[in-house]
């Protein structure tokens, strides 16, 4: 893999200055490190695919079906029927250019066609040609465009250029979402067989496994149970978490990502130790083992079927209602499409309820999930989780808001609330880069794939750009965020952008500020690193009522 | 740029050269035609719109939703009810609050992005909208034979100045100087030229010609006020009366509003009725409050849990973990 340049050297090479060739002539460049690798041929069959086939991005032949424009112009054709967010995106924009400097993307790596107007032009141009009186009488003149080969692969290059984050869409005077346009882009190209393996292997594994990761339910148990032993290594208390058992009150799904890699699975450790420590009545499944959902960046209908697992199972098990773990587009997905996809919920589901508050969720009554964000800071509202944020000590915070849940959804302050409760230092980063303006980790939407880490790092600017102002202004070291992917994506970005900055999950942060019932001294974080000297003592003193029987047994099991 | 500034220009010529030739088909037949065209197009697109669905709640939430009690929810910019999404499309209709959030990027020589905010294009946009309105409600003194009070109310207003002879309109000068100013900005900026197609400057330019050939008409040329009125009139009541002998100057303004008006509905101009329209910003952000339904939803065919299990009851019945169909409990069964 081409390792991208220097940071110093990127930023010094950054030329925004736009080409002379008119947008419309010049053709995409395929530069390494800026492009995923196609989806196979087995992959996309297995998906049922219809122009499934064997091609490569670099190669001048990328052997469309035969009726390529026919299938293209008719998929568009449907989608303008069903979408009136797209009839509008394409009829309205006044090329005000309000959008242009807010892609991360472009703001990364000067590529002109990454302005979100230009990006979405490469779509529109085609529309008007085809699409419009105006286009189909005047062309060009109009603003319109031939599609041929080269806009397919303009669109192949350009729309997998996009992490759906809707930062531009925040700033159009029409609400303009790329996102809408990029999914849709993205569907039309599947029609001519054309994916990323990076997106469709995972789909693929979600429909037979339950999860993106393709971990069977064997194997998903053992990572619960091997987390379980750290647990219990790390603070003497033993946790067994209900598996695909009926009769609990909840169900809880979380991003698989979460159980799968660090630093997920330390936010994983945190939700089990919250949930024992409230007593919960919970139950994990592994059918339905993914809160994500890689069809939500390609398609509408795959989207759908991969989400349909939830209900699902959360009617097969009986529960009440689903909490939901840290992630992203996951919450993107149940927040603004579930229901209307899936729904209505199973018919035992009631409006969410804190069952340690008696908190009723009513703004989740219809879909039924609260977001675990909600959940936690609607315990520390009421005071019923006893935290020792002097633990989180060693750590200088700082949050990034992922942009699914903050524009897809309005989550902004709980996640603040949860994390000033379990830590002492925590700082903003520059107000243009957080809340509902915050910057993407440049890997959303499937694009965090290892072959493209120069576009990742690149689309990582702002965001890197804004960490290292505040590690160099407030001694900032490390960084929390409420996704599954940022927690993926972020500790690369971290390293290229303002290294020594680590990266947690919200609930890592809570399970190690957490002091439970029965826990033996906690000298060590979930990752197992010391925790500071004096915050391990105040600890112990903080637990007057520790059980010496059960930390008995932790310590003894460990020494 | 060239190409559109061209064609308005030859616009120009045919207008100003044809119009007194062809007094009836460029004073009559050309702003009926183009008004026709406007009027069905507008709504056409409307209805058009209007009859696409929208499968699913998809608003751009720009602050805090509502959720706990102890958070204050951002009512404006993430809606919880359809009035307050209704208060937020207004606000973005009238008053371009998303405009006013506009910053500008840049990279500072130390390798920072720095960002400032940019009011220019929110400040000007609105000065356009707002002084064409005006002018538009002003012309209503020369539309109507009998003008209501109001128009000369706003007259005074715009005029309040007092300058000038005929009386100097602060709205003609804003209207100037922000088209102005709209235009720079896109040939100057390098990155706005680059994304601008002709159909962003022609519409520019057709209203500088309207600007410019209204304001020769009212402070220049020795132009019949009450001919230019009673056939302006005549045009609103229905009751044409003979262009001839109209100023050439009157029929390019005349030729330009018609040419406006008659390419509106097939132009980025449809911007007007299309914010009402956009789903990013009419849907309040509680569809997990309240049901959103998707018209077009058909039945959905997906792994269901009893193939899940086919596949997997081995594995799982030796992890342990509870199974719908145990074999061991059927056999036994079975027996």
């Amino acid at each position: 893999m081409p390792l991208p340049p220097d940071a110093g050297q990127l930023l010094q090479d950054l030329d925004y200055s736009v080409p002379r060739v008119s947008w419309m002539e010049s053709k995409a460049v395929f530069n390494t490190g800026f492009f995923c690798w196609p989806a196979r041929e087995d992959t996309m069959r297995a998906l049922k695919i219809p122009a499934a086939h064997s091609w490569n991005v670099t190669d001048e032949d990328w052997h469309l079906p035969e009726n390529w424009e026919k299938i293209i112009h008719k998929a568009l054709c449907v989608y303008l029927e069903k979408f009136r967010s797209l009839k509008i995106f394409m009829d309205v924009c006044v090329r005000c250019g309000a959008c242009a400097d807010k892609c991360h993307f472009y703001l990364g790596g000067g590529d002109p066609k990454n302005m979100p107007v230009l990006r979405a032009e490469l779509l529109r141009s085609v529309y008007r040609q085809d699409f419009t009186l105006a286009g189909k009488l005047l062309g060009k003149a109009a603003g319109g465009r031939k599609l041929d080969k080269e806009v397919v692969k303009e669109w192949f290059y350009y729309f997998y250029q996009c992490t759906e984050c809707r930062r531009c869409a925040l700033y159009c005077p029409y609400g303009i979402d790329t996102a809408e346009i990029t999914l849709i882009v993205r569907a039309l190209l599947l029609e001519l067989g054309l994916g990323t393996q990076w997106i469709m292997e995972p789909v693929l594994n979600c429909k037979r496994t339950g999860n993106h990761l393709g971990i069977q339910p064997h194997a998903f148990k053992e990572i619960v149970e091997m987390l379980c032993d750290d647990i219990e290594d790390l603070t003497g208390v033993h946790i067994c978490p209900p598996i695909n058992e009926k009769g609990h009150e909840i169900l809880f799904i979380a991003p698989s990502g979460d159980i799968f890699a660090e630093p997920g699975i330390f936010t994983f450790m945190g939700y089990l130790l919250l949930f024992h420590e409230i007593g919960l009545d919970y139950t994990l499944s592994t059918y339905a083992s993914e809160g994500g959902n890689f069809g939500s960046f390609v398609s509408p209908s795959l989207m759908r079927e991969i989400n349909a697992k939830m209900y699902a199972e959360a009617g097969r098990l009986g529960v009440k209602w689903i909490l939901g773990g840290e992630c992203g587009h996951m919450w993107r997905v149940i927040h603004q499409f579930m229901e209307t996809m899936n729904g209505p919920a199973p018919a035992g589901m009631i409006t969410p309820r804190s069952p340690v508050t008696g908190t009723v969720f009513t703004h989740a009554a219809n879909t039924k999930v609260v977001h675990i964000a909600e959940f936690s800071a609607d315990l520390i509202r009421h005071k019923k989780l006893n935290l020792d944020p002097a633990r989180n000590d060693h750590l200088v915070m700082t949050f990034h808001d992922s942009c699914n849940v903050t524009r897809g959804m309005g989550l902004i302050e709980e996640p603040r609330y949860v994390l000033k409760a379990v830590c002492n230092n925590f700082i903003e980063m520059p107000e243009n880069t957080i809340r509902e303006r915050t910057f993407c980790c440049g890997s959303g939407a499937g694009l965090n794939a290892d072959e493209i880490m120069e576009l990742r790092m690149r689309g990582g600017l702002p965001r890197g750009n804004a960490l290292r102002y505040v590690q160099e202004e407030h001694g900032v070291n490390a960084m929390a965020c409420v996704c599954a992917l940022d927690r993926a994506a972020l500790p690369a970005l971290a390293d290229y952008w303002a290294p020594g900055v680590s990266i947690t999950g919200l609930h890592e942060l809570v399970g190690n500020a957490l002091v439970l019932r029965g826990e033996k001294k906690r000298d060590r974080d979930l990752r197992g690193e010391d925790l500071p000297t004096s915050a391990a003592d105040a600890d112990s003193a903080s637990c007057p009522d520790l059980d010496p029987k059960d930390a008995g047994q932790g310590e003894e099991r460990h020494v | 740029m060239i190409l559109s500034f061209s064609f308005v220009l030859a616009l120009a010529c045919l207008a100003m050269v044809a119009g007194p030739l062809l007094p009836v088909f460029f004073g009559l037949f050309v702003p009926y035609a183009a008004f026709l065209v406007f009027l069905v197009g507008f709504v056409w697109r409307l209805i058009n719109w209007g009859r696409t669905p929208v499968p699913f709640r998809v608003p751009t939430v720009g602050g805090q939703q509502k959720s706990l009690d102890f958070i204050k929810p951002s009512s404006l910019d993430a809606p919880y009810s359809h009035w307050a999404a209704l208060a937020r499309v207004l606000l973005e209709a009238f008053a371009f609050r998303s405009l006013l959030r506009n910053s500008g990027a840049e990279l500072s020589v130390d390798g920072r992005l720095l960002y400032r905010t940019l009011p220019g294009l929110w400040f000007f946009a609105l000065l356009f909208h707002y002084s064409l309105l005006l002018v538009f409600l002003r012309h209503f003194r020369i539309f109507l034979e009998n003008p209501p009070a109001l128009t000369g109310a706003l007259e005074n207003l715009d005029a309040f100045l007092e300058v000038g002879r005929p009386r100097f309109y602060l709205s003609a000068a804003s209207l100037a100087l922000a088209l102005f100013f709209l235009l720079l900005r896109r040939v100057l900026n390098g990155r706005l030229r680059y994304i601008s197609l002709p159909g962003d400057y022609s519409p520019l330019f057709l209203l500088i010609g309207i600007v410019v050939s209204g304001l020769f008409l009212r402070y220049c040329a020795q132009s019949d006020y009450v001919q230019t009125k009673a056939f302006v009139a005549g045009i609103f009541s229905l009751r044409p009366q003979n262009p001839a002998g109209l100023h050439p100057a009157f029929f390019l303004h005349l030729f330009f509003v018609s040419i406006l008006l008659a390419s509106f509905p097939f132009s980025k101009l449809m911007h007007m009725g299309g914010i009402f329209f956009s789903p990013a910003r009419n849907l309040p952000n509680n569809s997990r409050a309240a049901h959103h339904e998707n018209p077009w939803k058909g039945p959905l065919e997906f792994r269901g849990y009893a193939d899940y299990e086919n596949e997997f009851r081995a594995v799982m019945r030796e992890a342990g973990l509870p199974l719908e169909i145990d074999p061991d409990q059927t056999s036994e069964a079975k027996e």
